[in-house]
């Protein structure tokens, strides 16, 4: 049973057609990587997955709950939604972390709030605190940043927020974690660090999504791949399949272009 | 009755009502500007342009011209609303003409600077799960405040002087008072009011100083 299935989506921006007939699946533990040239709708189909956009048709389903379906509004309704969005995890082409928080503060930050929900939180604050204290302080030593701690963002290399960004993420314990571009605002030698963290995360089977421009890497980390071309999806398969051997021609056309560069 | 001590001590106590009508002006009217920059950024229209049109009208008009609307209106249009009579209705009537308009203008600062961060910062505490209330307060709320420092201080600077103006409806504030000593042919109190000013407007600016360092440890 797959963990995530996406049937049909599409979204349109006023008249322009940005995603049409957008159809995959994921099992757990997969990563799967979605590339194409810009503009060819995959950061707003993560931003669908993650209810930053509203698709026009089609619907979403996670462990085989429906959590959106555009012809049935009681699976829109703005609470859940909240809850909803917890199946995933998204990671910003530029961090956007909070910049007057720490980084153990960005990461314990929406895991206080939550807990704040929690009947018993009144009774066992403290130990509760501590939880999430220890928690995001092992994540952080997951990516390499125990030393950073009590840093601000402003303070730390873009490479280093990134990886703040992905123990963000990760403190939800989403199903699936998405990455948008995860590496784009980075220098090349910022790059290879983010690149290290993501694998590792691939290699202990946490379920993905990554929207990326490095193919080397989307060839090597990935169990399957969508190439996308103008809101829909030319070609999907294993990595070896998709680029070693395409069958599209519009697929051999960009992958010709990226290995001259 | 013209010792220079007892001059100076009812410029003083004159001063006190300067400095009542700050106080009370900042405290409600810094809130109020904020509600009022929500009701500016309504997504339901016609809340946004009434909310859009009153600050229109209150930074379109002089200030002058609304504490005298404001204390005389209810009388001379015969509603069943007056302020208290003497002193007291004066004052308050004074102090509630000064919390709309600096609330209007609050508003508007409020409002570039809400409108000023980063789409992205939302869309981080979205995904993380966060309530709009909690994005608002939790995150957004800080480096706005940050961002509007200088031009709220501005405001603030100006508020102290505007006090002056309650003299219009008979507020016996300081520069009343040397008015007072003017038309008795001794100019040098009305020269002295502007000491009170200058010191008052130092102390602020060193707050505001000091508020700015404070809020210097992170970037937005």
């Amino acid at each position: 049973m797959p963990i995530l299935e996406v049937r049909d989506i599409e979204k349109n921006f006023g008249t322009l057609k940005v995603l049409e007939n957008i159809s995959f699946s994921l099992e757990k533990g997969e990563t799967l990587a979605i590339i194409g040239s810009s503009g060819s709708g995959k950061t707003t189909l993560l931003r669908c997955l993650n209810f930053l956009e509203k698709p026009d048709k089609g619907s979403i389903i996670v462990n085989d709950e429906v959590i959106f379906d555009a012809m049935d509004p009681t699976t829109q309704r703005e609470s859940e939604v909240r809850k909803k969005r917890l199946h995933f995890g998204l990671v910003f082409q530029n961090f956007n972390l909070f910049p007057q928080y720490t980084v153990l503060k960005n990461v314990t930050l929406a895991l206080e709030l939550l807990a704040k929900e929690r009947p018993d939180y009144k009774q066992n604050k403290k130990v509760i605190l501590e939880e999430i204290q220890e928690k995001a302080k092992y994540l952080l030593s997951q990516v390499g940043l125990s030393d950073k701690l009590d840093y601000y963002p402003h303070m730390i290399s873009g490479g280093q927020q990134q990886r703040v960004a992905i123990a963000r993420a990760l403190a939800l314990e989403p199903d699936i974690l998405c990455f948008d571009e995860p590496t784009s605002a980075l220098d090349p030698e910022l790059t290879g660090e983010v690149l290290k963290v993501i694998r590792g995360l691939a290699e202990r089977n946490t379920t993905m999504i990554i929207v990326t421009h490095e193919m080397d890497f989307a060839r090597d980390v990935s169990d399957r791949v969508i190439f996308m071309d103008d809101g829909v999806i030319v070609e999907q398969g294993p990595p070896e399949e998709v680029f070693g051997n395409p069958k599209e021609e519009r697929t051999k056309q960009f992958l010709t272009r990226y290995n001259q560069k | 009755m013209n010792d220079i001590p007892v001059i100076i001590s009812r410029l003083t106590e004159s001063f006190l009502l300067n400095c009542r009508l700050f106080a009370l002006t900042l405290i409600f009217s810094l809130p109020l500007g904020l509600v009022i920059a929500f009701g500016s950024m309504s997504r339901f229209y016609p809340i946004r342009w009434l909310v859009r049109g009153f600050v229109w009208v209150i930074r379109g008009t002089p200030l002058m011209l609304q504490l005298i609307v404001i204390y005389f209106g209810p009388g001379l249009l015969s509603l069943a609303f007056s302020w208290p009579s003497g002193t007291n209705g004066r004052f308050i009537a004074a102090t509630v003409a000064f919390i709309i308009n600096y609330a209007c203008y609050f508003s508007e600062i409020f409002r570039g600077g809400i409108e000023s961060i980063p789409q992205g910062q939302y869309e981080a505490g979205q995904v993380l799960g966060m309530t709009k209330k909690q994005i608002f307060f939790n995150v957004i709320l800080l480096q706005v405040i940050k961002r509007i420092l200088p031009p709220v201080g501005n405001e603030v600077i100006t508020l102290v002087k505007d006090t002056a103006l309650a003299r219009i409806i008979s507020n016996k504030e300081i520069i009343m008072m040397a008015g007072e000593y003017t038309n008795k042919g001794l100019i040098w109190p009305l020269f002295a009011t502007g000491i009170y000013f200058l010191v008052f407007v130092g102390a602020l600016t060193l707050l505001l100083g000091w508020l700015e360092k404070k809020l210097g440890y992170f970037r937005t």
